[in-house]
């Protein structure tokens, strides 16, 4: 055979795509769909940071909210000349885990009881107890403190938000593991698309696949190929479905700042760090389920070639 | 060297060889030693394509034991399979080209499943298609030439990696005489320079013109060798 150089042909020169994937996984469907899972994924990882959040906020302020009611508030204390309510303030303003003492004013008893009890309490000639709202710096219940009050002025109940406080982080964990569920089940659903694209591939580039393992492809060759285009794909589909996602979040986001205890800085609504975070994660993310599900899907399929 | 001894195949279906389907190579037990050439013949049917599938590894006996190049097929894992079939050149009857791609990409497949370095699949590539022929064809796809042109490709395709084995399934049935020549001027060059081939044909003047020890068979039975 005579030497003779002839000019290579142009697509010599970048990667050929030897099995024709560019066809046979098309660039509409998968990332279609995976974009939509990136979207459901967005929102509920803004669910479980948003409760998260609340809760952190509700916690606390009901956690450390300490209530005092007493009862008969005008009637003689135990012991020193005072009215039981006037023992129980004493009592409060000398505890060291207690501040931001404030004794419920008539109009605000009224209001908290209006709904219950119509509109004007004082026209009932109720009972009503005195109701003293306070701050409560102590991690534990405030037991000790209710028994130097039930001391001073039997019968005064001392109460924090504690067990409301309980039930808030219940609800939250609740919440949270909805959130986390449907980020599982989105990750399993764009798991099943990009097999069943993977499969479809398959399917169609049959006779592709059996010319070069025949010539001596590898089953990390083939594998690789598909991983590639797959992942290439999922990571398109999902940086959409994150993109669009953004305006979404920013306005819930916005709507959901006067619950957060978050005064508006700007105009422009912010999204908390962690999610500003996770969003670029999501096409990385998909880019590893469609590389890892489509590896494990041709080599699955591969075991049936000699 | 390739060695068979007393092998059978049978088609599997649903990757089990059944018992109810026939045998389409029974008892077969012959050597090709290394830089050997051998004629395969036999009529249509006669299980020709089956033998050349067992020497590339395409399917398994489900009896018996075979050698390629040195090494008992039935011992050697999916990776090395793969590395054995790159030691190989196969020209399929039907060609096997990949319809996506262009001439250049065809041929230069196996040297870049090989990972040759680019410059020299340039080089290897560019010389072969002229070799053959198509250097003006080099962006052509499969569909847009002829029966003979694309054996011609299968042909580069199957020798531009210089293998140890060239497996031909009846490379002479698109071309005409001048063509057939050229082919089998290339096939004895090759195995002068030391490559082990076997060329199934039914075209007994080529059988002829190319004096060569021959393994006939007839029913999946190896009926004459010599």
């Amino acid at each position: 055979m005579a030497k003779r150089r002839i000019k290579p042909a142009p697509r010599a020169r970048r990667r050929v795509d030897q099995l024709g994937l560019r066809t046979a996984m098309a660039d509409r469907l998968l990332p279609t769909l995976v974009g939509a899972m990136s979207f459901l994924a967005a929102l509920a990882i803004a669910g479980t940071l948003a409760a998260a959040t609340l809760a952190s906020h509700w916690q606390g302020d009901t956690g450390s909210a300490l209530t005092v009611q007493v009862t008969d508030p005008g009637d003689p204390a135990v012991s020193g000349g005072v009215t039981r309510l006037q023992a129980v303030l004493s009592t409060l303003k000398a505890s060291p885990n207690v501040s931001n003492l404030h004794q419920l004013s008539a109009d605000e008893m009224n209001s908290l009881l209006k709904p219950w009890l119509g509109e004007d309490v004082t026209k009932l000639n109720l009972p009503v107890p005195a109701v003293i709202a306070a701050s409560w710096n102590q991690a534990g219940p405030p037991d000790a403190l209710a028994s130097a009050l039930g001391a001073v002025a039997p019968g005064t109940l001392a109460e924090t938000g504690a067990a409301w406080a309980s039930r808030v982080a219940a609800l939250t964990n609740s919440i949270q593991a909805s959130a986390l569920s449907v980020l599982l089940i989105v990750a399993l659903v764009a798991a099943a698309v990009i097999s069943v694209a993977t499969r479809a591939g398959l399917a169609q580039r049959r006779e592709a696949i059996e010319i070069v393992h025949g010539l001596g492809a590898l089953d990390s060759d083939i594998a690789g190929s598909f991983a590639m285009r797959a992942t290439r794909l999922a990571a398109t589909g999902s940086a959409i479905g994150a993109l669009i996602a953004l305006p979404v979040l920013l306005w819930l986001a916005r709507l959901a700042e006067p619950f957060a205890g978050v005064l508006p800085q700007s105009n422009l609504p912010v999204l908390p760090m962690p999610l500003m975070a996770s969003l670029p994660a999501l096409p990385v993310v998909a880019a590893l389920i469609g590389w890892g599900t489509a590896q494990i899907t041709v080599r699955g399929w591969l075991r049936q070639l000699a | 060297m390739i060695r068979f001894v007393d092998v059978w195949l049978k088609y599997r279906h649903n990757g089990e060889a059944s018992a109810a389907s026939a045998d389409v190579i029974s008892g077969m037990s012959f050597d090709v030693p290394d830089g050997g050439f051998r004629w395969l013949t036999g009529a249509s049917g006669a299980g020709k394509t089956s033998l050349l599938k067992l020497m590339y590894l395409a399917e398994h006996p489900y009896r018996g034991r075979i050698e390629i190049l040195g090494i008992p097929a039935a011992r050697i894992s999916r990776r090395e399979a793969a590395m054995l079939r790159r030691r190989i050149g196969v020209v399929y009857q039907d060609f096997r080209l990949l319809p996506h791609l262009s001439v250049y990409d065809n041929v230069a497949l196996p040297m870049r499943l090989a990972r040759r370095p680019e410059k020299q699949i340039r080089s290897d590539v560019s010389e072969l298609l002229h070799w053959v022929g198509l250097s003006n064809k080099l962006d052509r796809r499969p569909n847009e030439l002829s029966g003979g042109e694309q054996q011609r490709i299968a042909i580069a395709r199957a020798v531009v990696v210089q293998p140890h084995l060239l497996l031909a399934d009846e490379p002479t049935g698109n071309l005409d005489d001048e063509q057939a020549d050229r082919l089998m001027l290339l096939i004895t060059s090759l195995n002068r320079l030391g490559t082990t081939v076997v060329v199934a044909t039914h075209n007994l003047s080529l059988v002829r013109n190319y004096p060569a020890p021959c393994l006939e068979i007839s029913g999946g039975r190896l009926v004459h060798e010599g």
